[in-house]
């Protein structure tokens, strides 16, 4: 049994230790607001946030998260930055088939909270390990922008409205 | 007001066409609601259509229901997948409709090709850009019709003449009482009185809702997690189970340790089919565990030591052999003798796998009378109909849920998945949800088809084509999926665009090779057909370009005369890219012009960077589109947009390999796709006309592949003839 505590909430999870974060939110407990895109680490789709910090809950054991505070995308909104986040998603819609938003979100927020005002490279940076096959990339980009308040994510923006 | 009325006839048509003959009255009885209901349980917003609709007094056809409390159900026939048609088909109806966006509930429709048929191909089909182009009419029918018999409710009521009430937010008013009546209120009454045989439609003027950005309805619930797609269902009891199908095409399982898959804590079965191992778990954790220990080897079968080249070698040696015309304009081989030169070339573009975010997923609860089903399918009654094989069932004892699609771009246009998880849960007690794993997803897709094709152009002494000849090679993905769409040996998707080529050559032949290698499974992706003709097309005349020594959108516009809204879309794209002005080294300029089944008119400016060691970075795409009449120009925009970043993967990295009859790629650290910091910045112009809809869902992603080798030509002046670009320009070729 291992106690994990998720949006504020300890759970005990009858689950082997090293069984992914992802399965146990999906699987074992039904958060399936984080979703499964590769296993591997690889697309970002699975991003949460421990203590704060975004990571692939995909190739992460639960073991590693127990006694810890993760935040999902069912809570987000919660915190301030997800909060801005969120607002700015949905002023752009940015969401096409919206599978890898939650975890675009996830990266969008934890990249908002540490940075309130990332640049461009910031947003490479941080974004970079999240892929979304619809192409969300430009409007994601002009999102976090406008979230951060930075002036009216100006050159991307204008290109389509 | 200049209104356009419907005659009866009209109407019949237009009914008809919809596949949707209960529009004229027949209308869904409340045992048919039930049903209806389930199937079309919850949609994009918190409230159910199961709750919604099973309540509703008026329902007049099958795709407006509207509740005694006033509560207004729109069943969609086409399914959302990220495209947007889950606010661009409830916007068609609600104007019409006369309802507010924000106060309606979307449905799914639930598997039903009468009623919800794509007019296209007379069944229920989401793809082919064609959901605006085939629902644009009946849609608005179906509101308006909606509309005018709730309008002549009211009217009873208070005994006036219909012509005297006007319709606003879901409110009657006549107009020299002023008195009202809500939707709600007449919705028992409505559904009293026969279907209306005449019916206004607006007039484009008149629109308040068609044209406008309106804000997407699936956005909330895709920002905070309660979006559910197929992968997300959870029904009491569920197991859950992971695939695996032989890696090659046509194999048998040899040998596995069932054992070994068993001792793993929450594994429960091994579920064994002749070409695939599932293991059914507590948990996905387990069912991937198990499936590793199996240890499964298999019987290759024929196609055991295929490699690609072996796939390029019979493309090539039918490229050799005459094919079925597809247009035929003069004697393009005459034309090709006499010309002063004469350019050909051979292109080629590798099988693709679609790699959509969301892996296939099918839960299935198959029980001795019935079958139910929760997944997510382009063709949903497909769906359906192949649970209902495989189970020995007749159809309406198989019930489909469907779900928000997380991207597809052709991969659920198939139907493979859904056999397969049927075919697994008939051997499992209980619902069971199958899930594929990234690995069996690339490596066990439907394949955008390897292509081969011959072009060739004779040139007179200005440099001008005076014949052109192109031969594309490749399966009829047509004859296996639509037979009847196959005719005379021309698959009409394969040769899209081809044949509707606007540059005016006096002389030209479009031939279709079908050559079929059965060692992948190959079909539909985010534009086939056009996505590869657009290529060769759009490089091999910026070829013709180069030997005429002229410069590549000038050249263009010398071929365009009869095509005003071709050119128009060339010019706006070339300005507004700054066509002509400098560019630092090692940058290059190309563009491309897209026009083809689909009706919409579009051109891209790309500009790219190659660096010395052969990288290509996409630094900026300009894109011009008329696409006629839009619905919601924010959705098109989006669909350009992103239909940009997708060609961007599909012409610079991804491709699809064999060795030993084997996919080589496995999951995207080596199936290469675009990532936000390979993402360029995208311009996008919209021409606004009234001119009839045009598709979006894929011309985008067709049309830049054109502009991105003729950009790396302009950089590097190295043709590519072959896709990916990034292959054709490593040093090592």
């Amino acid at each position: 049994m291992v106690t994990v505590n998720i949006n504020e909430k300890a759970y005990d999870v009858d689950a082997p230790p090293d069984m992914p974060t992802l399965w146990v939110l999906r699987d074992v407990i039904g958060l399936t607001g984080t979703k499964f895109g590769c296993g591997v680490a690889a697309c970002g789709a699975c991003t949460i946030h421990l203590d704060g910090r975004p990571i692939r809950s995909c190739v992460t054991p639960v073991s590693a998260v127990a006694g810890k505070s993760i935040t999902t995308i069912e809570a987000i909104g919660q915190t301030p930055a997800g909060q801005k986040i969120q607002e700015a998603w949905i002023a752009l819609d940015v969401p096409q088939c919206g599978y890898c938003q939650s975890g675009q979100i996830m990266s969008a927020s934890a990249l908002l909270a540490g940075k309130p005002s990332p640049t461009d490279a910031d947003i490479d940076g941080a974004m970079s390990g999240n892929i979304c096959r619809c192409g969300t990339y430009g409007r994601i980009r002009a999102a976090i922008k406008q979230a951060s308040g930075q002036a009216p994510a100006a050159a991307t923006k204008a290109a389509w409205r | 007001m200049n209104t356009t009325t419907v005659s009866r006839r009209d109407f019949l048509v237009v009914a008809a066409a919809a596949g949707g003959g209960l529009l004229l009255g027949c209308r869904i009885g409340p045992r048919r609601h039930g049903s209806d209901g389930q199937a079309a349980a919850d949609a994009t917003t918190a409230d159910t259509a199961a709750t919604a609709r099973p309540s509703a007094a008026f329902a007049p056809n099958a795709f407006v229901r509207v509740g005694t409390d006033g509560r207004v159900t729109l069943i969609i026939p086409q399914v959302e997948m990220g495209q947007g048609m889950y606010t661009a088909m409830p916007m068609l109806i609600a104007e019409e409709l006369e309802v507010p966006l924000e106060h309606i509930t979307v449905a799914h429709a639930p598997p039903d090709d009468r009623l919800y048929g794509n007019p296209m191909v007379g069944f229920q089909m989401t793809g082919a850009s064609s959901s605006v182009r085939m629902f644009y009419a009946p849609l608005r029918t179906a509101g308006a019709a909606a509309r005018t018999m709730l309008v002549a409710a009211a009217a009873a009521t208070w005994g006036v003449d219909p012509s005297t009430c006007r319709a606003k937010r879901a409110v009657v008013t006549h107009g020299p009482s002023s008195r009202t009546l809500t939707y709600g209120t007449v919705a028992a009454k409505a559904a009293e009185l026969p279907a209306p045989t005449q019916l206004t439609l607006k007039d484009p003027q008149d629109f308040t809702l068609i044209g406008t950005r309106a804000k997407r309805l699936d956005t909330p619930s895709k920002v905070n997690g309660t979006a559910q797609f197929s992968i997300d269902v959870r029904v009491p009891g569920m197991k859950i189970a992971t695939v695996a199908a032989s890696p090659v095409v046509g194999g048998k399982v040899a040998g596995l340790n069932e054992a070994k898959a068993m001792a793993i804590a929450g594994v429960r079965q091994v579920v064994l089919l002749d070409d695939a191992v599932a293991v059914v778990a507590d948990h996905m954790w387990a069912a991937k565990q198990g499936l590793a220990a199996l240890g499964v080897t298999w019987d290759d079968g024929p196609n055991a030591g295929v490699g690609t080249a072996d796939v390029v070698t019979g493309l090539a040696a039918a490229s050799e052999t005459a094919g079925a015309i597809a247009r035929k304009d003069g004697d393009g081989a005459a034309g090709l003798a006499r010309a002063a030169k004469r350019i050909d070339a051979v292109y080629e573009v590798p099988f693709l796998a679609h790699a959509a975010m969301e892996p296939l997923s099918c839960t299935v609860h198959v029980r001795p009378d019935s079958c139910e089903i929760w997944t997510s399918s382009q063709v949903l009654a497909r769906a359906q109909a192949t649970a209902a094989e495989v189970t020995g069932l007749p159809p309406e004892k198989v019930t489909v849920h469907n779900h928000l699609i997380g991207g597809a771009f052709g991969r659920r246009l198939e139907v493979d998945y859904v056999t397969q998880a049927v075919r697994l849960a008939k051997q499992v007690d209980g619902p069971v949800k199958i899930v594929w794993t990234r690995e069996e997803d690339i490596q066990h897709d439907v394949y955008r088809p390897y292509y081969y094709d011959r072009i060739g152009a004779g040139l007179d002494r200005r440099g001008r084509p005076v014949a052109w000849t192109h031969r594309i090679v490749g399966p009829s993905i047509l004859a296996r999926w639509a037979p009847p769409a196959f005719q005379k040996g021309v698959d009409g998707d394969g040769v899209d665009s081809a044949v509707q080529l606007l540059y005016d050559i006096p002389a030209m032949q479009i031939e279709f090779v079908r050559h079929e290698e059965p060692v992948l499974n190959t079909g539909f992706w985010r534009g086939v057909g056009n996505t590869h003709n657009n290529f060769v097309i759009e490089s091999f005349i910026d070829e013709l370009a180069a030997a005429a020594k002229t410069d590549p959108v000038e050249y263009r516009r010398g071929l365009l005369g009869k095509a005003r809204r071709a050119r128009a879309v060339l010019d706006l794209a070339a300005k507004e890219a700054g066509w002509g002005t400098s560019l630092p080294a090692g940058h290059g300029r190309g563009v491309s012009l897209l026009y083809s089944s689909w009706g919409t008119y579009m051109a891209q400016v790309a500009e790219v960077e190659v660096s010395s060691a052969g990288d290509i970075r996409v630094a900026r795409i300009v894109c011009a589109s008329d696409c006629g009449e839009m619905v919601n120009p924010d959705i098109v925009t989006a669909q350009i947009q992103g239909g940009i970043i997708f060609g961007i993967g599909g012409a610079l990295w991804e491709q699809v390999t064999l060795k030993n009859g084997r996919v080589e790629q496995s999951n995207f650290p080596d199936f290469r796709v675009v990532r936000m910091n390979e993402s360029p910045a995208i311009e996008v112009h919209l021409v606004e006309n009234h001119e009839a809809p045009g598709g979006m869902g894929e011309t985008a992603t067709a049309c830049v592949g054109g502009a991105l080798a003729n950009a790396v030509y302009a950089a590097t002046g190295k043709r590519v003839r072959k896709l990916p670009l990034h292959a054709g320009l490593a040093p090592s070729t």
